[in-house]
């Protein structure tokens, strides 16, 4: 018999009576007015900087700032401008870890913890978010969820193969507790509230 | 490490003879504790998502058979490649098999409980194929040829001073410098090139989802991405009891996680996997490893709800005095102390007595397992089994035919306490007496409190 | 309302005060106490060892002396705890009985006396140390691990007492160590867990330290004996009949 066989016959033999599914019901709050500043304190709490602008002009200025100051910037954010069109899925490894700054838009953000879902099509390639040094999200701010219940029943996670839900740069504190930004990940997250 | 002596209580000692240490390791957990503690009372309902995290998985393991199917069937769909593997033996098997096929010489790996349980870095080691561990605390640990003290913190057993060193010897780091910025900087660019040149990553799983045929992977450092991204094969290693029905489920599973483990609200990413990308292959390995076996014991089958947060560790306060070296299993801690003896019984019997049945694991335990009484319940098992000294079996035979009779009892008593104030040497002895190695022995009244009440009262 | 005393073993032989204070404590409240003559032990020490099948002489003893009371009451957390949990016999209706009618002091004095004042009298500074049997597992007081409304059923009776200054450790219910045969078995972490409990209140300077469990304060004293430390432990009944 093989494994898989074995396996699924143990389960069924040992397993216990069958027990009820709960029903899930938790209160939202459902005001961006009130979300977003939660989200912003979260967000800076995880060791972000979260700016709330009202257009995308401030944005747009931010990114060309980027680029004059010649670090390799990677937009991948249409209403910013132009998209750098040499990433995408079949990008290099060694090409992608010079990216510097990396300009991702956001789809969804969850109020309580700060973090922010990112879909592959956004990022146009999965290692973007990660092996760039620093990374920017943008986010429209009516894109506030309270909670992780409120997030979920608003994305579809199994839609384009990957997803992440984000909450500020990469962290670690392995080393006798000691709470360093930037461990593998981006050194750091900007994230910009729209709206 | 003292590899040797595989018994909690003795290894103790030996941790005990440095009580500065224990003590700056015991504070240094209480205070993930207390970070947990403060996370957890800014969500008002936090029980609510207990019992709902608790119920899912209760509900889960009676229909788990259904829930793997449907996982492999929908995950097939998604282009996974699915093995099932019924030992750690299998397990290392078919990944050396993979890496064999795809002529993988290099593999980097993020944090797999699971991969410490089936040993799957010297088994690969002795195939000549070179693991790195990618995790910080992990990468720590392995270079300096230890074993993890903590499943999520695997180097808190570690000051900046060792690491350092570490360091220093490997990555050429100055020496002395204890900086963690400069040391985390460090490993960053060491590991940075070995992402960048992998062809082959494995992760764990935190949440495999059946409704979706999909899994979720959660860290803090951004290294099970970096590896899986850049990798052309990711290998993802699962336990049975790792499945959920639903997406919406991650919902609650997401918000007691990080809470309960850093005192996080959320780590810094939780990465949904569903397709490969495009020229990847993406494979996902299901494990038993006698997880059947303890899902057949009704007295211990809710251990299979546990979602690998650790907290029960980072509340015990014999882990906190003892350290996870003292467990002498990749899983340390409460979580290991009902674990383990399923596995190996006589190997492990030592550790359902290593706790005062305080009941604090049970309480911060984000899914509600009984972990206390669990305790309580092997120590019944492991005795019905034999596995008790002979000095403890007669001891208590005899114990059990005092109590049973008031006058043998009242005889006994009294007698103990004669002896004790005529002949106090005999038990104030600390070789004889373990009791007096650090305490005093209690004053032995003349009467007692019966006696009084017969004088006294009738 | 007829109340069956339960002294715990190993009071009855080394702590035959606190059974004392607890007698004259509930007959001050009005109780009619009896103390069943041929009790003996609970089985606590057999059961945690792993033995629960060599209990059974010690429960059918208990069952034999507890029957004809309308309640149960013991100075112990833990012994109460046991005897609901795990009292079981031929005669079982007589046991559910027992478990159901089982109370620790304070949790007596609380639910079923609902005392409101006492006229205890003890003028100095106390530390409470929580025992986790109790806590946890009678609910005696609420649990720091827990996100639930505060409450203490023993501070709340030691509130009464007059003058009396209660103060608890940062760590207000981390376990003191003892655990029954842990106490030699797991020697080196018992003690550990002990000292550091003795620490923080001696860092709070206090007198004494109370609980609801002697086995607690049996384990702390014989540290801060060694130690020869002028904080002494008293058991809350001790107090709570203190004048």
């Amino acid at each position: 018999m093989n494994s898989r066989k074995k396996i699924l016959n143990a389960i069924s033999r040992s397993k216990p009576e069958l027990q009820q599914l709960p029903e899930i019901a938790i209160d939202a709050e459902y005001d961006y007015t009130v979300l977003a500043p939660q989200f912003l304190n979260i967000l800076q709490t995880n060791g972000a900087t979260a700016i709330w602008v009202e257009d995308i002009h401030t944005v747009k200025e931010d990114l060309q700032k980027d680029i004059a100051n010649g670090k390799y910037t990677v937009n991948t954010i249409k209403a910013l401008g132009k998209e750098n069109e040499e990433v995408d899925i079949s990008s290099n490894v060694v090409d992608l870890a010079t990216v510097e700054i990396a300009y991702i838009w956001g789809t969804l953000g969850v109020a309580e913890n700060g973090s922010i879902w990112l879909e592959e099509s956004q990022m146009k390639n999965r290692l973007l978010p990660f092996i760039c040094q620093y990374l920017v999200i943008v986010l429209d701010v009516k894109k506030i969820v309270a909670n992780m219940h409120e997030a979920y029943k608003q994305i579809s996670i199994e839609k384009g193969g990957y997803g992440v839900f984000l909450a500020g740069p990469s962290k670690t504190a392995d080393i006798e507790q000691s709470l360093v930004i930037g461990a593998h990940g981006a050194r750091s997250l900007k994230v910009y509230l729209l709206g | 490490m003292q590899n040797s002596i595989k018994d909690h209580a003795a290894l103790s000692e030996i941790f005990n003879e440095d009580e500065k240490r224990v003590n700056w390791h015991d504070e240094t957990l209480w205070f993930v504790r207390q970070k947990r503690d403060k996370a957890v009372q800014d969500v008002t309902e936090w029980e609510q998502l207990r019992e709902y995290g608790s119920q899912i998985k209760n509900h889960t393991l009676s229909s788990l058979d259904d829930y793997l199917i449907e996982f492999e069937k929908r995950a097939t769909a998604n282009g996974m490649a699915i093995h099932w593997a019924a030992d750690a033996k299998e397990h290392n098997e078919i990944i050396a098999e993979i890496i064999r096929k795809n002529h993988i010489k290099q593999v980097v790996k993020s944090k797999s409980m699971l991969t410490e349980e089936c040993n799957l870095n010297s088994y690969l080691a002795s195939l000549g194929i070179q693991v790195i561990d990618t995790d910080l605390g992990e990468y720590i640990v392995q270079l300096r040829k230890e074993h993890p003290s903590h499943i999520v913190l695997p180097a808190i057993h570690l000051k900046k001073e060792d690491v350092s060193d570490t360091f220093h010897q490997y990555l050429n780091t100055e020496k002395g410098n204890n900086n963690p910025q400069y040391l985390a900087e460090a490993a960053r660019q060491q590991l940075r090139r070995k992402f960048i040149s992998s062809e082959l990553a494995i992760t764990g799983v935190n949440f495999a989802v059946a409704e979706t045929g999909g899994f979720v992977v959660c860290t803090n450092e951004g290294n099970a991405d970096m590896g899986v991204h850049a990798a052309r094969i990711h290998v993802a290693c699962m336990g049975i009891e790792k499945i959920i029905p639903k997406a919406a489920h991650l919902g609650i599973f997401l918000r007691l996680l990080a809470r309960s483990a850093t005192g996080q609200p959320i780590t810094v990413y939780s990465s949904h996997f569903h397709k490969p990308r495009p020229g990847q292959q993406m494979h996902v390995v299901i494990v038993d490893n006698g997880r059947t076996r303890q899902l057949g014991r009704p007295d211990f089958r809710n251990s299979l709800k546990c979602i690998r947060c650790a907290a029960c560790f980072n509340t015990c306060p014999v882990y906190r005095k003892s350290g996870g070296h003292s467990y002498h299993n990749a899983v340390a801690g409460p979580l290991g102390a009902i674990l383990n003896p399923n596995i190996n019984m006589r190997g492990n019997a030592d550790l359902p007595f290593a706790s005062t049945l305080c009941g604090s694991c049970s309480n911060v335990c984000p899914v509600k397992i009984d972990i206390h009484e669990q305790l309580w319940k092997w120590r019944q098992v492991l005795t019905d089994e034999g596995y008790v000294t002979f000095g403890k079996k007669w001891g208590m035979k005899a114990l059990s035919l005092v109590v049973s009779s008031p006058s043998i009892y009242r005889i006994s008593g009294k007698m103990g306490r004669w002896i004790m104030r005529h002949f106090p040497s005999l038990l104030a002895n600390k070789t004889v007496n373990p009791w007096y190695k650090q305490r005093d022995m209690p004053d032995a009244p003349g009467q007692s409190f019966r006696t009084w009440y017969l004088k006294n009262k009738k | 309302m007829k109340v069956g005393l339960f002294i715990p073993c190993y009071i009855d032989q080394f702590y035959p005060q606190v059974g004392i204070a607890t007698l004259q404590l509930l007959e001050k409240l009005n109780c009619e106490v009896v103390f069943p003559l041929n009790q003996t032990c609970c089985g606590q020490p057999m059961a945690n060892s792993g033995f629960t099948g060599k209990t059974g002489g010690c429960n059918k003893n208990f069952v034999n002396n507890f029957s004809n009371v309308d309640y149960i009451v013991a100075p112990s957390g833990s012994c109460v705890l046991h005897i609901k949990e795990h009292l079981h016999t031929e005669n079982e209706v007589a046991a559910k009985y027992i478990r159901r009618n089982i109370y620790e002091l304070t949790e007596f004095m609380t639910d079923i006396l609902n005392v409101e004042k006492l006229p205890s009298y003890f003028p100095h500074k106390v530390g409470l140390h929580i025992s986790c049997h109790g806590q946890r597992g009678l609910h005696l007081s609420s649990m720091s691990e827990l996100v639930t409304p505060s409450f203490s059923k023993p501070e709340k009776l030691l509130r009464l007492v007059k003058d009396l200054q209660i103060v608890l450790p940062q760590r207000s219910d981390e376990c003191c160590g003892f655990g029954g045969t842990f106490c030699v078995v797991e020697e080196s972490v018992s003690v550990k867990m002990g000292k550091d409990r003795i620490n923080e209140h001696e860092a709070n300077q206090v007198e004494y330290i109370t609980a609801t469990d002697v086995s607690c304060l049996m384990h702390l004293q014989g540290i801060l004996r060694r130690k020869k430390s002028r904080v002494q432990v008293r058991h809350v009944a001790e107090i709570l009949n203190a004048i």
